[in-house]
């Protein structure tokens, strides 16, 4: 990087990667908007020296900038958080740790998002003192927060206490001209009546990634419908996007990275011009692309996945093989920065690395353009 | 211990219908204890019985009878003696090497030919290690978790435990690592349990069940 027209000295990447943050950030503060854009373009242009041009910094200055378009352009900023899979604090208080730090990230972004959307997998277990104390960290929350449901937070009441907590699991709302759906795509058939399972047997059995005594996923007949009549006066003009926890397509069923009738929610959603799916539960960078419809998966604050040994999208480029010596790595939160057009910049702000950008034009060109930075170690 | 309590029950049952049908006298029965008109008659466990009149009939039926009930009670008494079936429905467990091609031939362990019950033995036996692996992989408990986390919650179906890429120079060591010495490493940080000792049993079956389930993937040492 060139300062001054003078070459540096000779300073490691995380050295020079800490110092462009620190100037960022402190040139940021009581800046009117239009320094404000010098400062954010002047630091994506010195990033982009320094050959990082696809990592831009996960904080919303960067992302608010790319808004200079016409007025009247709606651009906004939600975050979110997922997959915490919280145990009680006396069980494992590292969860709760990695919990409360992306909290802090979140509450750290200035200018604040519009909202935060929580992915599902509050709890570990499904208890109640789970969600309670998942409910009670996500209260520190600045911004409003929108919740969607997992399978850890289900099997063990069936949805009870999380019901109670946050109210319905399938609704819809709108904001700054976008149609919003949270779906629960996590519905299981009942797979525990004939083997005698309890409650804690049942959730148990789910919790398991990898336990094929279970069901496989899917939103069901009941919910579709809700999803049909729900979107009967939504004009095919108005972007959407759509929360689900699995993933709304088919990856590996071996580890319900998989919804049963993906193929009938995406009908449902096609006719619509823009389409974007938010999914949870693969704790992973995960990208694809299906006719008009985007999907982006979220990362978990808990621990990461490995990507599954089949069915990977081709335009999914990987996160860095997760260190196992560093206890985040893997992890973190983002940011959505929805353009005027209503299509999406997914931002995954992965702890201790790099964030990851996966842009609306890198799905539209079909992975042509604007291709993210892909990993020196990738999965086995 | 586990193993030979299923099989033990298993192979009496199929003992004790047969005496029953050949119209001789049941096994394991007790000559000194005849109480009034009936006789006690005992599991191979030499713990559980059941009171069998004297007078009843000396048929296949009655003898089955008989033994479903002692298995009734042994089952009643240990509820997991399904622990295998149980993991491998659950985990699928990959299984090892078909060695059928060789019943007929050569030599076996000791002399003769190979047979099927040698390759059933080897089979059974190898499967079953790595079938306990995937127990103890699966379950916080068992790995001594103090903070219920367990190796599948990172690995599913062992992914990305890469077993073919063992021994390697691990940085973070500052050694070269064999897969064992990742497996404890695991077990003492993500997992905040205690370090295994190379033979204890537990790691025998953990790396059982890892290389299991990468079964096909060529041996690459020193792979990044």
């Amino acid at each position: 990087m060139k300062e001054n027209g003078k070459i540096p000295h000779i300073k490691s990447v995380e050295t020079r990667h800490l110092e462009e943050r620190e100037r960022l950030f402190s040139g940021l503060k009581a800046l009117d908007r239009r320094t404000f854009l010098k400062v954010s373009t002047g630091a994506a242009a010195a990033a982009a020296a320094a050959g990082v041009s696809n990592h831009f910094h996960s904080f919303l200055p960067v992302n608010v900038a790319y808004g200079a378009e016409g007025a009247g352009a709606q651009r906004f900023t939600f975050a979110y958080i997922s997959d915490s899979h919280l145990y009680v604090k006396k069980t494992n208080e590292r969860f709760v740790r990695q919990l409360l730090r992306a909290v802090d990230d979140i509450n750290r972004l200035d200018p604040q998002p519009d909202f935060v959307f929580y992915g599902g997998d509050l709890a570990q277990l499904g208890r109640k003192e789970e969600l309670d104390l998942g409910a009670q960290i996500l209260k520190s929350i600045k911004a409003p927060v929108h919740m969607m449901a997992g399978e850890h937070d289900w099997y063990f009441d069936m949805g009870q206490r999380w019901n109670e907590l946050f109210g319905a699991q399938t609704y819809s709302f709108d904001h700054k001209g976008i149609h919003f759906v949270v779906l629960m795509s996590v519905v299981e058939k009942d797979f525990w009546s004939s083997r005698g399972m309890s409650p804690a047997e049942r959730m148990h059995t789910v919790a398991g990634l990898d336990n094929a005594v279970q069901s496989a996923f899917e939103v069901g007949a009941p919910q579709r419908e809700w999803l049909r009549k729900d979107l009967e006066k939504v004009p095919t003009s108005t972007p959407l996007i759509v929360f689900s926890h699995s993933p709304l397509y088919k990856l590996y069923r071996p580890w319900n990275f998989w919804t049963d009738d993906a193929e009938d929610v995406q009908a449902i959603l096609q006719r619509f011009d823009r389409v974007t799916v938010l999914h949870g539960h693969t704790h992973q960078v995960l990208t694809n692309r299906i006719g008009n419809i985007q999907f982006h998966g979220m990362l978990s604050t808990a621990w990461p996945w490995p990507y599954a040994p089949q069915g990977l999208p081709a335009l999914t480029v990987q996160m860095n093989r997760p260190n196992p010596f560093d206890s985040n790595d893997g992890l973190g939160d983002g940011s959505v920065s929805v353009h005027p057009d209503g299509l999406v910049d997914k931002l995954y702000n992965l702890w201790n690395r790099n964030p990851m950008q996966v842009k609306a034009s890198y799905l539209t060109s079909g992975g042509k353009s604007d291709i993210p930075v892909a990993p020196t170690l990738a999965s086995y | 211990m586990k193993n030979l309590n299923v099989l033990a029950p298993i192979l009496l049952s199929s003992m004790l219908a047969a005496a029953a049908d050949s119209q001789t006298a049941s096994p394991q029965q007790s000559p000194t204890t005849p109480t009034g008109g009936s006789k006690t008659v005992k599991l191979c466990d030499n713990k559980t019985t059941v009171q069998v009149p004297n007078d009843a009939p000396k048929t296949r039926a009655e003898g089955q009878k008989i033994s479903d009930a002692l298995m009734a009670q042994w089952k009643e008494a240990n509820p997991k003696s399904n622990w295998e079936q149980a993991e491998i429905e659950a985990h699928q467990v990959v299984s090892p090497a078909d060695n059928t091609k060789l019943i007929g031939t050569g030599q076996s362990a000791t002399y003769g030919t190979v047979t099927p019950q040698d390759v059933q033995v080897w089979k059974n036996e190898t499967y079953k290690m790595a079938v306990y692996g995937s127990t103890v992989f699966h379950s916080g408990d068992e790995l001594g978790s103090e903070i219920a986390v367990s190796c599948d919650m990172c690995h599913p179906r062992a992914a990305n435990t890469h077993p073919e890429s063992y021994p390697k120079f691990q940085p973070q060591l500052g050694r070269v690592a064999l897969l064992r010495d990742m497996i404890n490493w695991c077990i003492e940080h993500p997992v905040r349990g205690k370090v295994l000792a190379p033979d204890d049993p537990k790691m025998r079956a953990l790396e059982a069940y890892i290389i299991a389930q990468r079964k096909g993937i060529p041996l690459d040492y020193g792979k990044r």
